[in-house]
């Protein structure tokens, strides 16, 4: 699963520790999401999609 | 050196410190008790299953650490790290066995038993997590 965090995140000019702080879990969370090495749980997935404002289809796609 | 450890980690630091801490010294009181005033019967068990306790208390830690981490993809590498110590443990014990059954090495296990492999197949997962993942934060 691809997905468009770094890309949002530096629209808003947050660094991994921001969203990481902003989702409440872990840098290396945040950074094995945005590089494809983690696909979130649903949950942590909407919790993404609610921090951005967006949906999660427009953060997450298939490859 | 990570700062931000989970609260989780921490408990687990804590835990694991005070257990550590309980294992040496009743490793030590079991080995000089033994050596110089050795009980008998059912108090020769319960002092020379004393020092267990701890080791078997660490491995209760690494599984609450399972539980009370919030944070999934961390979790996630612990469950990875502890399921390769477990691996880890079964493959050299079985292997070890095989060659005692054959006469190939002296019985007995030198004082490296079961939760010693198992910690150190701990420390060979959180390896094996950053080879994999590229992620080394694990407890």
């Amino acid at each position: 699963m691809k997905n468009r965090l770094k890309v949002l995140r530096a629209e808003l000019n947050w660094s991994q520790q921001d969203l990481a702080g902003r989702l409440e879990v872990s840098r290396q969370s945040v950074n094995a999401i945005e590089t494809g090495r983690y696909d979130p749980s649903l949950p942590l997935a909407f919790r993404i999609a609610e921090v951005f404002g967006l949906t999660i289809e427009a953060i997450f796609h298939k490859d | 050196m990570r700062t931000n450890w989970s609260p989780a980690v921490r408990r687990y630091l804590k835990r694991l410190a005070v257990l550590m801490s309980a294992y040496i010294a009743l490793i030590f009181l079991a080995g000089y008790l033994f050596r110089h005033n050795p009980p008998h019967g059912l108090l020769a068990y319960g002092l020379a299953v004393l020092p267990a306790l701890p080791i078997i208390g660490v491995v209760w830690t690494a599984m609450r650490l399972l539980v009370e981490e919030t944070d999934e993809y961390m979790r996630m590498l612990f469950v990875r790290q502890n399921l390769f110590a477990t691996g880890f443990c079964l493959t050299i014990l079985t292997v070890w066995e095989f060659l005692q059954n054959y006469d190939l090495v002296a019985p007995g296990n030198g004082g490296f038993g079961a939760a010693f492999f198992w910690f150190m197949g701990l420390g060979v997962g959180a390896v094996f997590n950053r080879r994999a993942l590229g992620a080394g934060d694990c407890a």
